[in-house]
């Protein structure tokens, strides 16, 4: 199978982030990659694994995001290849989706496509459902489990997690799908896994190479914008400590407490 | 001059990181009170690559450089001692002993085993009787035939009861007469006739490891097993600890950041007088030193471990780490528990245990004293490296 | 294109979710005409309740393409219709479904999407929408470029649920999707056992457990469990138990934080966090939950926060409005009774 995930080079979930001169810092917080990206590169990994193939690893971001293809190559990811170019930066969801469908297209005859549900900067979700529609494949979303890949007969078959639970949707292949965390364990990088990441060469694509265009990416394109970006107000709760000798009085004294105060 | 880690060194002490406060973190404080290593420490060491890392592939190694092995060892004993004596006395301590004066056929047989994580190794010099005074040894290794038969017990060893070879340091030659001629290395499978081994309790700290005796009642071992050559043996072990102590230096520095890291958040959460103790300079100044000294022993183990990788000498330079790196990480440990007031006394921080730990580093592998001498030696002129038969492969990129 | 206000209304089974009015009643908010779309089995009857929570005209369908929600074949259909009213805004509620359907629609109309609003103001013409990032560490105001159809995902329960109006009705136009089965590519093969109770997103109430379930000294597990990893589980298990009981009284969802779902004590489905689910509860009962960044990032909207925790240091604290400094296996009982007393149980 020729199976492509596709990583974003975030902030550590644990950065303290905060806005300085209307742009967002993180201090000296390391970047990672996206959490739920991992477990979208272990699926990748054990899919091919499980039915041979290659999976190769893209990332549209400026020139660091190549540190996270280095660590999706040290998990075991056969190739890397970072999408990169100025005409990017400011790209929306769509113009994002746009760019990495004809990153796609150009690798050429890929059975599926991996994405984490989103990524824990923009928080948009949003690029996988549309990096399928545009590449005109079915998007499978928030996968908890993959029951089944046929990759002869070209179908698959996976669990859904929606609101109310577990859907079980099947579907032809080729296919974007988005993953969630119940799908698996990520691996973590191995130490010849990272020796070779070190050595590997990993292309840089950059709008021309892949033959989208200009005018629909990048800020150019974008059709959403951010006006600014602030810290949300600090409210500092006060927090009423309930004491009590007993358990049962101290039960009784916050249920009181919550009544009075119309919390319950 | 180059100050900043690769980008493949970064990935690795990352890696070493997620792997270390994930799979062993959550049961450390827990293991430490029981005292005893959990079972899955070992086989998860093995299975991440950890007991191979900087082995050459060739002999069933991860191919890691030397550097790695020290952020390796820094972030594993940034979650606890125990982790780090594991790469100290199997990989450091014995490993690269092999790899430093085995033949490849021993390599073949012992290395390629210990490095894939299928053996586990430990070290063999200490005994009741010679601790810093190594050349007092009275381990015996009797020839019969072809065979040595090895009498003798040994104490303080990491991973006694655990491990399936140990290098194991006897003296083949009674009359010779400097001491110090007369010792040879072997290594021992544990798994012969007349081997037994125990735990020892009652340890001050590192208590989530395993540390034991071994005793041999004329245990025969073939030729094959003898390491270097016959008289060898302490100018083996000296070597073997230019390893083990830069693994040892590297580890203290992680602790002092563990200190350092429990310090500042702490204070950052505790109020007194009106305002974070944070505020206070006396608790500043606490950790002001502790940063000091963090930034200190990082610079030193890295540059022995970059001698290291390029096949120099580097007794002095790992001694001195050595040396800074753990009196230094029990001065932070003692004040990170102080910064604590009476809730560093108390085992629901983790303070008390960096304190319990940092005391033990100040002994083993070369003696706080013993280093002075040597770095005494050094400076006067009184001491000088000499050629060895031998020499720890530079690290080759392959 | 018009000046219509298009809502999405997100069903399942028949059921609509409350999500759905709260955009309705957003929609409703922005002047204009508030068209509403339900599509899928018992639409019909869906629209009449439209009516009611606020939309001018419904267009519906039953069609059997929608029996089941295929992203492709409800976006397709919203599309079709799309492109023929051309409607200024179309609002969808930030559901699983909804969510590929703003991303799908956004895709076929070359279209600005916003997703996960939290707050929608109209000033000096155009629209403003606040949105958290950064696991909601910081907002941003996201604004649309002119002259397209703008499509605004709102996060549930982030937007006041209007009042019904029972007597209201308007014009309930069925459509019909142009696609046919041999067009798509996706099939449902069914549904997995649902994890039942109330859902998460949904809760005004909601009884959190943490790693602390797991802590009670007062319990000795069954003497054929063999390892500590089971007696741990057991352990836990019981203090879930505990949990559920409040929950139960108080009519609230169960959560839990990462650390109690990845030591195996209860299902991902029930994670709170930044790699769970986020949710803004009016009430978040944190038990045994220390409060690391990343779980605060899933339940720091809650309006009020009720903290339970043996550890007075605990970040949880910092964030709750009432808390008790305790054992959460000896509170829990005693709070579960005095509801049930109180709320005449």
């Amino acid at each position: 199978m020729n199976i492509v995930v596709c990583v974003k080079q975030t902030p550590d979930s644990a950065a303290k982030v905060s806005v300085e001169g209307g742009h967002v810092t993180w201090g000296d917080a390391p970047l990672i990659v996206n959490p739920w990206d991992e477990y979208a590169v272990e699926e990748a990994l054990r899919q091919k694994e499980k039915h041979g193939g290659k999976v190769t690893a893209i990332s549209m971001g400026p020139e660091s995001a190549r540190e996270a293809l280095k660590t999706a190559l040290a998990m075991g990811c056969d190739e890397a290849i970072l999408v990169s170019d100025a005409g990017l930066k400011g790209s929306d969801s769509l113009g994002t989706a746009r760019a990495l469908a004809s990153a796609v297209r150009k690798i050429g005859s890929v059975d599926l496509v991996l994405f984490g549900r989103q990524a824990i900067d923009g928080d948009t979700g949003l690029t996988a459902a549309q990096v399928a529609h545009l590449l005109g494949w079915p998007a499978l979303t928030y996968v908890a489990a993959v029951e089944e890949i046929k990759p002869e007969a070209k179908t698959m078959r996976v669990q859904r997690m929606i609101d109310e639970g577990r859907q079980v949707v099947e579907a032809q292949l080729p296919v974007a799908m988005s993953v969630v965390k119940e799908l698996n364990e990520p691996r973590y990088p191995s130490f010849m896994g990272i020796r070779k990441a070190s050595k590997a060469t990993i292309p840089t694509w950059s709008i021309a190479d892949l033959g989208v265009e200009a005018s629909k990416v990048g800020s150019a394109g974008a059709l959403v914008s951010w006006s600014e970006i602030y810290a949300p107000p600090v409210h500092k709760v006060e927090c009423e400590v309930v004491k009590g000798e007993t358990p049962q009085e101290t039960a009784r004294t916050l249920v009181d407490r919550l009544i009075a105060e119309k919390v319950i | 001059m180059d100050f900043e880690l690769s980008s493949e060194h970064l990935l690795l002490q990352k890696t070493v990181r997620d792997f270390a406060q994930r799979e062993i973190g959550p049961y450390v404080k827990q293991a430490d009170r029981r005292g005893e290593m959990p079972a899955e420490v070992l086989p998860r060491m093995a299975a991440q690559g950890l007991l191979g890392l900087c082995i050459p592939a060739a002999y069933g190694g991860q191919d890691l450089d030397y550097i790695s092995l020290g952020l390796a060892c820094e972030e594993l004993e940034n979650v606890d001692t125990s982790l780090r004596v594991v790469m100290s006395v199997h990989v450091a301590l014995n490993s690269l002993a092999l790899l430093q004066w085995a033949s490849e056929d021993q390599r073949r047989r012992f290395l390629v085993p210990q490095a894939r994580g299928q053996k586990i190794a430990a070290f063999g010099l200490t005994e009741p009787g010679a601790g810093s005074d190594a050349a007092r040894v009275a381990s015996t290794a009797r020839r019969s035939g072809d065979d040595y038969l090895l009498t003798g017990e040994k104490t303080w060893i990491s991973l006694a009861t655990k491990a399936d070879h140990v290098l194991w340091f006897a003296r083949t030659n009674p009359e010779a007469s400097d001491p110090h001629q007369g010792l040879s290395a072997f290594l021992l499978e544990t798994d012969r006739p007349g081997v037994t081994r125990g735990d020892l309790e009652g340890k001050l700290g590192v208590r989530a490891g395993s540390t034991g005796w071994l005793h041999c009642d004329e245990v025969r071992v073939p030729e094959i097993n003898r390491i270097g050559q016959e008289g060898e043996g302490f100018t083996i072990a000296m070597t073997c600890l230019d390893n083990g102590r830069y693994t040892v230096a590297a580890g203290a520095a992680g602790l002092i950041r563990a200190c350092l890291a429990a310090s500042v958040r702490y204070a950052h959460e505790r109020q007194a007088f009106g305002r974070e103790i944070a505020q206070h300079q006396l608790i500043q100044e606490k950790i002001a030193r502790m940063s000091q000294q963090y930034e200190i022993a990082r610079l030193l183990y890295l540059r022995a471990g970059w001698l290291k990788n390029q096949g120099r000498r580097n007794t002095r330079e790992s001694s001195l780490a050595k040396w800074y790196a753990t009196e230094a990480a029990f001065e932070a440990a003692h004040q990170a528990l102080q910064v604590h007031g009476a809730y560093g006394y108390s085992d629901e921080f983790d303070v008390e245990r960096f304190f319990r730990n940092a005391r033990g580093a100040m002994i083993y592998e070369g003696t706080s004293e013993i280093h002075t001498l040597i770095q005494a030696g050094y400076a006067l002129g009184l001491r000088e490296d000499g050629a060895l038969r031998r020499e720890l492969p530079a690290h080759r990129v392959s | 294109m018009s000046n219509e206000i298009w809502v999405y209304i997100d069903q399942f089974k028949g059921t609509p979710l409350p999500a759905s009015w709260e955009a309705l009643g957003q929609g409703k908010r922005m002047g204009g005409p508030v068209i509403a779309l339900v599509f899928g089995p018992g639409s019909q009857a869906i629209a009449k309740e439209a009516f009611q929570f606020g939309a001018d005209q419904v267009l519906w369908s039953e069609d059997p393409l929608l029996a089941d929600f295929r992203a492709e074949a409800f976006a397709g259909l919203v599309t079709q219709l799309a492109k023929e009213k051309k409607p200024s805004l179309l609002l969808v509620p930030s559901t699983t479904r909804g969510r590929d359907i703003t991303a799908m629609v956004a895709a076929e109309l070359g279209c600005g999407a916003i997703p996960e609003a939290t707050g929608l103001e109209t000033k000096d013409g155009s629209l403003r929408v606040t949105r958290p990032v950064y696991a909601g560490k910081l907002f941003t105001t996201a604004v649309f470029a002119s002259g397209q159809t703008r499509i605004v995902s709102l996060r549930p329960r982030a937007f006041p649920m209007p009042e019904a109006q029972s007597g209201k009705s308007g014009a309930a136009t069925e459509v019909k999707p142009v696609a046919a089965e041999a067009d798509l590519h996706t099939r449902v093969a069914g549904y997995a056992a649902s994890e039942g109770g109330v859902s998460l997103t949904d809760a005004k109430v909601i009884v959190s457990g943490g790693r602390g379930v797991a802590n009670n000294p007062n319990l000795t597990p069954p003497a054929d469990l063999a390892d500590d990893k089971q007696k741990e589980v057991w352990k836990a298990q019981q203090g879930f138990k505990l949990v559920r009981d409040l929950a139960s009284v108080l009519g609230a969802a169960v959560g839990a934080s990462r650390a109690a779902v990845d030591a195996g004590y209860i299902p991902y489905a029930y994670q709170v966090g930044q790699t769970g689910k986020v949710v803004s509860p009016d009430v978040y009962i944190a038990c045994g939950i220390s409060g690391a960044i990343q779980h605060q990032a899933g339940m720091r909207t809650a309006k009020t926060i009720v903290a339970i925790n043996k550890d007075p240091e605990a970040p949880i604290f910092g964030l709750a409005r009432f808390g008790v400094v305790g054992d959460m296996h000896q509170i829990l009982p005693a709070l579960t009774e005095e509801f049930r007393k109180r709320l005449g149980k």
